[in-house]
């Protein structure tokens, strides 16, 4: 990861059924920065982190990785990001090893072990359980746990604190503090109060 | 640690797939038993009537394995939308296509095989001649599979409607009619004696345009119903 990694976002506009849910929003995020998506329901926080990672073309204007719009990079894009929408992805019938398994199948695997990351997510004594018996807040945290499996610069998380707790929220913060600090870059939206340092992180209300 | 290479990568969507459907049997049963009943039911209904059975094994046998085949259509990508997963894959770093393609394979090891398995029984069953019985095998090899890929670009053209159903069947159906009226023919053809290369040729053409063709048609109507 490089200095001159840069998400940019040019003249964005997206239109739902007649209503306009932003336009022109421009804004650019480098290495080490986070962008916290505000705005109430319906504002269009999640079709802003969808056109993001290019499964929803925007009705006008694009987005630029290093200058090169992501309708022209696709798979080498995709390669650069991790994204954990509003469906944690993550199959019932399988055990939370194998769903990790597959996530570094799909994606470009990281260096960390899977059982680290099972630890590291709180999982550790259920590599073997399936998906099916854990409960909402046990699969969130393994959706999460793709972070640290597949290797990525920029994450894009449609609130992923949903259904978790205080203690692992203070943890998942400070894997994403981690990640900014190895010059990484986040987008996420969040209705929870987030306990980050200010100093790189942006913040976009899309309700003003 | 490095990527998967595109053979790997397939493989393991494949067995992937292959586990889901494993771990979840009833699903794997469903066409089968469909296809099985279709078939043990027209007996009863018409009489036993040896000569006439025989006349119309080839069709029956086709008609229901490609009722049947349209049945567990919709299983081929419902799962994956409804979690998640599907988005991840369209995220994933390997081109899209050759994950469809492994996935289309799942879907007809899982329902295309087991009817070709059982089409020997039925064929005995309903007295087709031997020698057409062969040809039999042989459309449902080279058919079935075009089945399940033409089928899975209607899948993703409709995944993203709450109804869709219906208007699956009515856009693949029409597709599906050319490999019927085919193999149909090509197994009357044999059981009449005459030489069936031409139908089987192309049934075998039909298997390669569709090989080639609907991975990268199911991939773009994907894209398009997740957007």
């Amino acid at each position: 990861m490089s200095d001159a990694t840069l998400l940019q976002i040019n003249n964005l506009s997206c239109i739902r059924d007649d209503r306009v849910l932003f336009e022109h929003l421009s804004l650019s995020l480098a290495g080490g920065q986070m962008l916290l998506v505000e705005g109430h329901n319906g504002s269009g926080k999640t079709s802003l982190l969808r056109i993001l990672t290019g499964l929803k073309l925007a009705d006008e204007g694009d987005i630029l990785w290093n200058g090169v719009s992501i309708t022209k990079l696709t798979a080498d894009y995709y390669e650069q990001i991790n994204y954990v929408g509003h469906h944690d992805g993550v199959k019932r019938e399988l055990t939370c090893l194998e769903n990790l398994r597959l996530v570094q199948a799909m994606g470009k695997p990281a260096d960390m072990d899977l059982d680290d990351a099972l630890e590291a997510v709180n999982l550790y004594r259920y590599g073997d359980t399936p998906v099916s018996n854990l409960s909402a807040g046990q699969k969130r945290r393994l959706a999460l746990a793709r972070l640290l499996v597949a290797e990525s610069t920029l994450w894009i998380l449609d609130e992923p604190f949903t259904s978790l707790d205080k203690k692992s929220m203070a943890s998942f913060e400070t894997m994403f503090e981690q990640h900014l600090q190895n010059q990484g870059m986040i987008v996420m939206t969040s209705h929870h109060q987030i306990d980050m340092p200010e100093s790189n992180l942006l913040r976009l209300d899309l309700s003003a | 640690m490095n990527r998967l290479s595109l053979s790997q990568a397939f493989i393991f969507l494949l067995r992937r797939d292959l586990t889901l459907v494993f771990r979840n049997r009833g699903e794997l049963a469903n066409p089968l038993l469909f296809f099985v009943m279709v078939i043990t039911l027209f007996p009863l209904a018409i009489g036993a009537i040896p000569e006439l059975l025989a006349r119309i094994a080839p069709g029956i046998i086709w008609v229901a394995a490609l009722l049947a085949a349209m049945l567990s259509l919709d299983s081929v990508f419902r799962s994956d939308f409804e979690d998640g997963s599907l988005e991840q894959l369209l995220l994933s770093a390997h081109p899209m296509p050759v994950l469809v393609l492994a996935k289309v394979c799942a879907h007809w090891l899982v329902t295309g095989l087991p009817l070709l398995l059982m089409a020997p029984v039925l064929a005995e069953m309903l007295g087709m001649a031997s020698e057409a019985q062969g040809i039999l095998l042989l459309t449902i090899l080279i058919g079935t599979p075009v089945l399940s890929l033409i089928g899975s670009i209607g899948v993703a053209l409709t995944i993203g409607l709450r109804k869709g159903g219906i208007i699956l069947s009515l856009l693949v159906l029409p597709l599906y009619v050319p490999v019927l009226i085919f193999a149909a023919s090509a197994i009357d053809g044999a059981g009449a004696g005459f030489d069936v290369s031409p139908q089987i040729n192309m049934l075998l053409a039909f298997l390669f345009l569709s090989v080639s063709l609907s991975p990268w048609a199911t991939s773009a109507a994907l894209k398009m119903s997740m957007s």
